[in-house]
């Protein structure tokens, strides 16, 4: 069926608005690169000259690289476990028979929508009571319960539009429940993981709020750079690190992205993201 | 799947003899099976939401005793939270900068959203990606851009003074209000586009059809179709927004200065400088009924609304 002609007709003003508004959704950000080469170390304009002088100095910063090493240890097992969960959760939430659905994907959900701020109070409240010293475990942990919705929202699309014909196939020709799995389920939504492992790496490695209550004597980068950008001198190599930061984390959420959506029907994305 | 699964064990290849039994019976089960597999998460999020929270209920009823708490219950600091001005303040002041936002953020993505569902014919994928993308970026350097943008000496103040437009820079940018309802709009964008694409999506083009051949010019085709066919959309925007920000705590810290401190940050200094921690379970607590309140009367007054339409 063709769209009526009204509906084909394209619109300058909107079209102009959505460039604009792209514009002034990326401008901000854009700053970030263009001013950490800048010699001057105040933010402004105009321009003064161009150098790589922050990011000679970033370099030389052993607690950077401190921080960023604690972020990996944070990040990587937490994207794998929240993954992991998120599967399971995905794989059963999909069902059709499961009584009380909708009330266990609100629940799921829930640390999406509520401030993060009241769960980092109530999980510090949570870990003094139980006498459980602060440190990057309970940082991770904390992540886990950021990122779980994020894992089952990018996981479940995935599993709602696949064809179980083709497990009862699996089942019907012998293998059981966990073979079905591996050679069966597990191939058809691995772009599902692969998204979710990397979305989730990527909030874990970006995450402030939790790592800020729950973090002991080791911390992650948001954390160092949230300590640096008390000092306006240290702006420049504030800047020059959220560039690095950009630089690194765009290519993992574009192929995210990208795949997350790959193949699915357009209906089945639009419910996920809901 | 339960029907072609009860095919004879002794045919599958590789049962594992131990487990066959609860196998099949989970297989049979199929709602045990599924919460059985979705149990650990269930778990860790009880663990780390539900539990948490009900800790945090019952520390607000504690309240300061030197360096410890006195476990008594007591309304105590309820009845501070009420009685002195300066918390009153700052919740309203919350809602005040996140109601801002969230109306500001609607408006200015409802356009983009129509434009992707109505006037993007290929590439749609490509539209979306974009325009969320920059949510996905640490919120804390998008945050910290806008302090460089509005900044005393920052790109808005430098490039106007560099133009001559200006003789000194604008104080009102940066540590206010207005800095923080400009830094939150942006970086929420990219979230509230989601929800109303999805809900103009939706709507059925037949309808418009319906409408323009029935008489209706673009405008009152927009008002009577369009419009409130994707109020789901604008309300779930309105909750994906209005609930995080009132509690946000990284935006108002780096961009609010003292008159534009929000309660979030009183939560944060009652767990860190200030060190009283019943305190900030109180305000936490707090926060969470009045959210609660707020979006139950928004639901309700929509229903209202929507019940008049119809």
């Amino acid at each position: 069926m063709s769209a009526p002609t009204f509906l084909r007709r394209p619109n300058r003003v909107l079209s102009v608005y959505a460039i604009l508004f792209l514009a002034a959704l990326y401008f901000p950000i854009l700053l970030i690169p263009l001013f950490s080469f800048n010699t001057s170390i105040y933010v402004r304009f105009p321009l003064e000259g161009f150098t790589t002088e922050w990011f000679g100095q970033l370099w030389d910063r052993q607690p950077m690289w401190d921080s960023l090493w604690a972020s990996f240890k944070v990040g990587v097992p937490v994207s794998i476990l929240s993954t992991t969960l998120g599967v399971l959760a995905a794989r059963s939430i999909a069902r059709d028979r499961v009584p009380g659905r909708s009330a266990v994907v609100t629940f799921i959900m829930l640390p999406l929508v509520i401030p993060t701020l009241i769960f980092g109070v109530a999980l510090l409240a949570l870990l003094s009571r139980l006498g459980v010293p602060l440190s990057l475990y309970t940082v991770a942990f904390g992540h886990l319960i950021v990122c779980l919705p994020f894992a089952v929202a990018t996981l479940l699309p995935r599993f709602e539009g696949f064809d179980r014909s083709l497990e009862q196939a699996s089942a019907d020709l012998g293998e059981d429940g966990w073979w079905t799995f591996w050679r069966v389920t597990f191939p058809l939504v691995m772009p599902g993981i692969v998204a979710s492992l990397l979305l989730t790496f990527t909030i874990s490695f970006d995450e402030f709020i939790m790592a800020f209550f729950l973090s002991g004597n080791e911390t992650t980068l948001p954390i160092y750079l949230w300590t640096q950008l008390r000092f306006p001198q240290e702006f420049p190599s504030v800047l020059a690190l959220g560039s690095l930061i950009i630089l690194f984390s765009l290519p993992l959420i574009l192929i995210g992205m990208w795949i997350s959506r790959l193949g699915l029907h357009e209906d089945t994305t639009k419910e996920a993201k809901t | 799947m339960t029907q072609t699964s009860s095919i004879d064990p002794q045919l599958t290849s590789r049962p594992t003899r131990t487990s066959g039994r609860i196998a099949r019976f989970l297989r049979r089960n199929e709602g045990l099976h599924s919460y059985l597999l979705m149990s650990p998460t269930l778990i860790i999020l009880t663990i780390g939401v539900i539990i948490p929270c009900l800790i945090l209920l019952v520390i607000s009823f504690w309240t300061r005793a030197g360096i410890g708490f006195d476990t008594m219950p007591s309304l105590a600091n309820y009845a501070r939270g009420v009685n002195e001005p300066m918390f009153g303040i700052l919740l309203g002041r919350s809602f005040k900068i996140s109601g801002i936002a969230t109306i500001a953020t609607i408006a200015i993505c409802y356009p983009m959203a129509y434009f992707v569902a109505f006037h993007v014919h290929r590439n749609k994928m490509l539209w979306l990606i974009l325009i969320t993308l920059p949510f996905w970026i640490s919120y804390l350097l998008r945050v910290f851009a806008w302090k460089v943008i509005l900044g005393f000496e920052g790109v808005i103040n430098s490039s106007l003074l560099w133009l001559g437009w200006i003789e000194a820079p604008l104080e009102f940018l940066l540590y206010s209000p207005t800095g923080v309802i400009i830094t939150l709009t942006h970086a929420w964008a990219a979230f509230a586009i989601l929800p109303l694409y999805v809900s103009l999506e939706k709507i059925d083009k037949s309808l418009l059809v319906a409408a323009t051949d029935l008489g209706d010019g673009p405008v009152a085709r927009f008002f009577r179709i369009t419009l409130p066919l994707s109020m789901p959309g604008v309300i779930a925007a309105s909750f994906l927004i209005f609930i995080p920000t009132t509690g946000d705590y990284i935006t108002p810290a780096l961009l609010g200065g003292p008159d534009g401190m929000m309660i979030g940050n009183l939560i944060q200094a009652q767990f860190g400088a200030i060190n009283n921690w019943p305190m900030g379970a109180t305000l936490a607590i707090i926060l969470m009924l009045w959210i609660a309140a707020v979006a139950v009367a928004f639901l309700y007054l929509t229903r209202l609304a929507q019940a008049r339409i119809a």
